[in-house]
Parts: C-alpha cells; sequence; structure tokens
C-alpha cells in the first residue's frame, strides 16, 4: 500500500499523505478548526431551518414548518400593525364632520399629512408632486378652484369625481362643442376668441371683439357669465383672469370654444376609505386657497313677517 | 474515527465500478429533487377567478411592451411588503403570470411597478404620457413614444400569432383563434363588430384607446394592454379573500 510512504515532512512537521509523483508529496494538514466548525454550524443551522420555516415541497405546497411563518402572514401582520397605530387617529378623523376639523389644530394636521402621503400615491400622476398640476389638470395651489374651495365642496369633488357616468352626485357639466357641432361659425369662434381676450386683458379691444360680445352674451353667458365671471354650480371657469386650465392663447382658446373640453377625475370615494378622502380634502383645503365655507343662507326676518 | 472513513473513502476512489454506481445514485437524489416538482407545479398556483388569456389586441400591445424593453424599467410584480401593497395595491398572485408567455415581472424599478397599473388613469393620461411624460409627471426620465401614435400596428396573421400561444398551453378557443384578426380591429374600433367581439371576449373593454378612431394604431394596443394589468382578478372580492386566508392558516 502507498501509505506504507507516509512520513513526517521534516521542515513542517506534517505528515504526508503517502503519495509521491517524480518525488512530490502532499502534506496531509487537517482542515483549519475554525472553517469545519463553520461547516458543522451551517449544517445545524439548515435541519434548524427545515423544522421551522416551510422548506420541504410536497405535491401541493410545502411543508409548513413549525413557526406557521408565511409570506402573505407576515404582510397581514404588518398592515394590522400600521393600522393599529393610526387607528385612535382615524377614528377621531371619522367622527368630526370635516368643516369642524380645524376646531382641533392636532386633528387637522394630523388629516394634512395623511392627505399628503394618500396625494402621494394617488394624485401626483395628474395634479403633480407639487399639486402645481399641468395642462388639463388643474394647480391646486391657488384660490381658484373650478367646482368651489371650501372644504366640503372639495371633499364632495373628491368624492364622486368629475364627470363620472356612473356617480350620481358627481361634478357634471358639458360645454358644447361649437365649432365642431356647427353651433357657431368659424369666423363667429374667433370673434368671441378675441372677446374672451378683451375681458381677460390680453388683447385690446377691437370690432372682432365687439362681434364676439354678442356671440358671448347669446352663447357663452348661461354658464360663464355676463361678464365672464364663471360659475362653480357647473364647474364653468372664469375668464377674466390669467388662469388657464388648457392655456389663454388663441390657438388654445380656439381649440377650446371649437372642440370643448371634458376633464374628468374619479370618484376617490370608490376607489380609497371614507377617511382617506376626508384627509385628502383637508390636505387640497390647506394647499391653496383655504377657502371660508359659504355663510348658510338665512331666511330674512323681513320675508318672515 | 475520522481516520477510519478517509480509509473507506479510498475504496469507493479506487474501485471504478462501486464509484460509477454511487455518483450515479446521487445524481438520481439530485434529479429527482430538481425536476420532480415540475410535474407538480400547476397544483402550486392558486385558483383564483376571472382570469383569461390576453386579446388579440392586447397581445399585440404585449408585443410592443416588449420591442419598446418595457420590462428594463418596469416590473410587473407586487411584492408581499407594506411599501409595496400601499404603494401599487394588493400583491402579486401566481395565477395572474399564467397565460404570460414570457412573464413580466422584472427585477428593476426605474419606473413604477406595473402589475396593477390598469384603470387607474384615463386612456388619454395613457395616450399625454407615452407621447411626452413630462407633460404630466415633470420629473420623469423615461424615453417618449412619439411614433407609437402615428404608426399604424402591422397587419400581421393574429390567428398564427394567438396559435403560437395556444400550443404554448394557453386556451384560446378555436374561434378565438379563428377570428383574432377581426377582433384585434373591433376591440380599438367602436364602429367594428363589437357585439361579436363581446361574446368572444366577455369581459374585455373595447373603445377607442388612443383618441384617434380613424385607425388602429400601436398606440391604441399598448394602451389596451395597459389597461387590462392587474384588472382580471378581482383580488378583493369575498371569495378570493377567503382562499387567501386559508392559504394563511388563518
Amino acid at each position: 500500500m502507498a501509505d506504507m510512504n507516509k512520513r513526517i515532512d521534516e521542515p513542517t512537521g506534517v505528515e504526508t499523505v503517502g503519495h509521491e509523483w517524480d518525488g512530490i508529496e502532499e502534506l496531509n494538514n487537517p482542515l483549519p478548526r475554525w472553517w469545519l466548525w463553520t461547516f458543522y454550524a451551517c449544517i445545524a443551522f439548515a435541519v434548524g431551518y427545515v423544522v421551522v420555516y416551510p422548506a420541504i415541497p410536497g405535491l401541493h405546497s410545502a411543508t409548513a414548518g413549525t413557526l406557521g411563518w408565511t409570506s402573505r402572514g407576515d404582510l397581514a401582520k404588518e398592515m394590522s400593525a400600521a393600522d393599529a397605530s393610526h387607528a385612535a387617529v382615524r377614528a377621531a378623523i371619522a367622527a368630526t364632520p370635516i368643516e369642524q376639523l380645524a376646531t382641533q389644530p392636532n386633528l387637522q394636521r394630523a388629516a394634512i399629512d395623511g392627505g399628503r402621503a394618500a396625494f402621494k400615491v394617488n394624485c401626483v400622476q395628474c395634479h403633480g408632486a407639487g399639486a402645481a398640476g399641468a395642462k388639463g389638470y388643474p394647480n391646486l395651489n391657488d384660490d381658484d378652484l373650478l367646482w368651489g374651495g371650501d372644504i366640503a365642496t372639495i371633499h364632495q369633488t373628491l368624492q364622486d369625481g368629475v364627470r363620472q357616468p356612473n356617480d350620481d352626485a358627481t361634478r357634471m357639466s358639458q360645454m358644447p362643442a361649437f365649432g365642431r357641432d356647427g353651433i357657431l361659425t368659424a369666423a363667429q369662434v374667433q370673434d368671441v376668441v378675441s372677446h374672451v381676450g378683451v375681458i381677460s386683458g390680453q388683447e385690446k379691444p377691437s370690432k372682432a371683439a365687439t362681434r364676439g360680445a354678442v356671440v358671448f352674451a347669446a352663447n357663452c353667458a348661461v354658464c360663464h357669465g355676463g361678464g365672464g365671471e364663471g360659475n362653480r354650480l357647473v364647474g364653468a371657469p372664469k375668464l377674466t383672469d390669467g388662469i388657464w386650465l388648457y392655456g389663454g392663447d388663441r390657438a388654445a382658446l380656439t381649440e377650446t370654444v371649437t372642440n370643448a373640453r371634458y376633464g374628468v377625475m374619479p370618484a376617490w370615494g370608490a376607489r380609497l376609505d371614507p377617511v382617506t378622502v376626508k384627509m385628502l380634502a383637508t390636505y387640497v383645503h390647506s394647499l391653496g386657497g383655504g377657502e371660508k365655507a359659504a355663510p348658510a343662507v338665512v331666511v330674512p326676518q323681513a320675508a318672515a313677517k | 474515527m475520522a481516520f477510519s472513513i478517509m480509509e473507506r473513502h479510498k475504496k469507493i476512489e479506487r474501485n471504478v465500478t462501486l464509484l460509477a454506481v454511487l455518483a450515479f445514485a446521487a445524481v438520481t437524489v439530485g434529479g429527482i429533487v430538481e425536476i420532480a416538482p415540475l410535474f407538480w407545479i400547476d397544483n402550486t398556483i392558486e385558483k383564483v377567478e376571472g382570469m383569461r388569456p390576453y386579446t388579440p389586441l392586447e397581445q399585440a400591445g404585449r408585443d410592443i411592451y416588449i420591442r419598446e424593453g418595457c420590462y428594463a424599467c418596469h416590473s410587473q410584480m407586487i411584492r408581499p411588503f407594506r411599501d409595496e401593497v400601499e404603494r401599487y395595491g394588493h400583491y402579486s398572485l401566481a395565477a395572474e403570470s399564467m397565460y404570460d408567455h414570457p412573464f413580466q415581472w422584472g427585477s428593476k424599478r426605474t419606473g413604477p411597478d406595473l402589475a396593477r397599473v390598469g384603470g387607474r388613469y384615463s386612456d388619454e393620461w395613457h395616450v399625454q404620457h407615452l407621447k411626452d411624460p413630462r407633460a404630466v409627471v415633470p420629473e420623469s426620465i423615461m424615453p417618449t413614444y412619439q411614433f407609437l401614435a402615428g404608426r399604424e400596428l402591422e397587419p400581421g396573421d393574429r390567428s398564427a400569432d394567438l396559435r403560437a400561444l395556444y400550443l404554448t398551453g394557453v386556451p384560446y378557443t378555436k374561434e378565438q383563434m379563428a377570428k383574432a384578426g377581426e377582433d384585434l380591429e373591433a376591440q380599438a374600433n367602436p364602429e367594428g363588430d363589437v357585439a361579436g367581439f363581446k361574446t368572444r371576449w366577455p369581459k374585455a373593454q373595447a373603445r377607442d384607446f388612443d383618441g384617434d378612431p380613424a385607425k388602429v394604431t400601436e398606440m391604441d394596443a399598448l394602451v389596451a394592454y395597459l389597461q387590462m394589468l392587474g384588472t382580471l382578478v378581482d383580488v378583493n372580492a369575498p371569495a378570493a379573500q377567503e382562499t387567501l386566508a386559508k392559504e394563511k392558516g388563518r
């Protein structure tokens, strides 16, 4: 046997394995202890892991493990812990009418922060990260809100959306496509665009604008008001300021009068829970105008007599 | 003891037949562990209601999604973590990718996950966003896909496309495969044979997706695909919740 050739190697003091090839021999060094024990520890860990965690595949599912861990169960636990930590504040927000939130500054601040978080998930894609909007998507940082800017009104706009066919309380109105549907001729459209240019202070009075004023009074004033002051009941924008949802230059105005616009927003009441919608309304209200609610209509005493 | 094991191992090393037999045994065990589960893999996918194969138009949109390399920046798998579930919606289920060949789970999220993007935005938003992402998301670094709106979908043989998928195991019916070309037109064109389309594809959405009813463009196909992503299975339905609860053992 080759083992016969085993001998102690002089310089290192280690035994050789007994092979010898052309004078080259192999030392039989033992494995380093730290390595060996790490190796044994890994085996022990693996055995333990197989017992307590899901591991061995079967026909329909893997073994469950004694801890009963699942990634879904883990998620459910995390979600319910998060819900529990919010529960008190959310219950308080749910119990407070939205108009009364301002009387409780702590609650209001919580609602604004919650609204900001929900805004980042659901609203920034259209209204922008800073709520500054974009062409066709309103800027929420100003006090010029199409459907009204007090907190309860904003809440309802969020709840039922804008022009959502399956929601009875949705914000609904439709501007006619004056040019496309032949209600106005192309020349009349240009006249009325001139008139809007004049009342918004972009153009000097002209003959076209004077003709346009007549067209405006007959076709547009019913929603936008005689002076172009707008009407929030139908979401008709004010035309006398510098705020334009779809652009205020002649080309954009011509496009608007010719083909009309039909901006939509989802009814968030159907997608989010009521407290989140309330928090969103509080946040949006806090961004811009912070408009006070219109005072309730009081029947004058004189009328009662 | 350790010494005697080493001594016995030498017997194996020096006997070729014994080495071959034992090596074969070791490879057999490894093979069984790796290969056998593939035969039962279908059993491990939980059953869900509502899954259907892609319509021809959605499939064409999916092909464009792959052609344009959308998967390089967008994943389609919501993992069961709180941060993902709160942002993107219910975590993805294995069954939701069962008709994907290949699946688009991805591993890179330069852009957001798209597994449940369907119905989240309006068609108009998608068209604006694909034409110029900066128009709606100023900080976006996504490339523009303006050209999709102008390119008509290549005619191609839609029936053959579906047939190829059928051969890989997607359960298209004979009628669906035969009428694939018509159905593709009908889904994107409200004037077309929408009634026939609706009978063959009961819950699919048919409308003009890109705001240009005159022709069926690549934009139509891609938006149709995006608008159905993650919408087929109603994960919040009571039955689905019950199955999941059972799975969690609670």
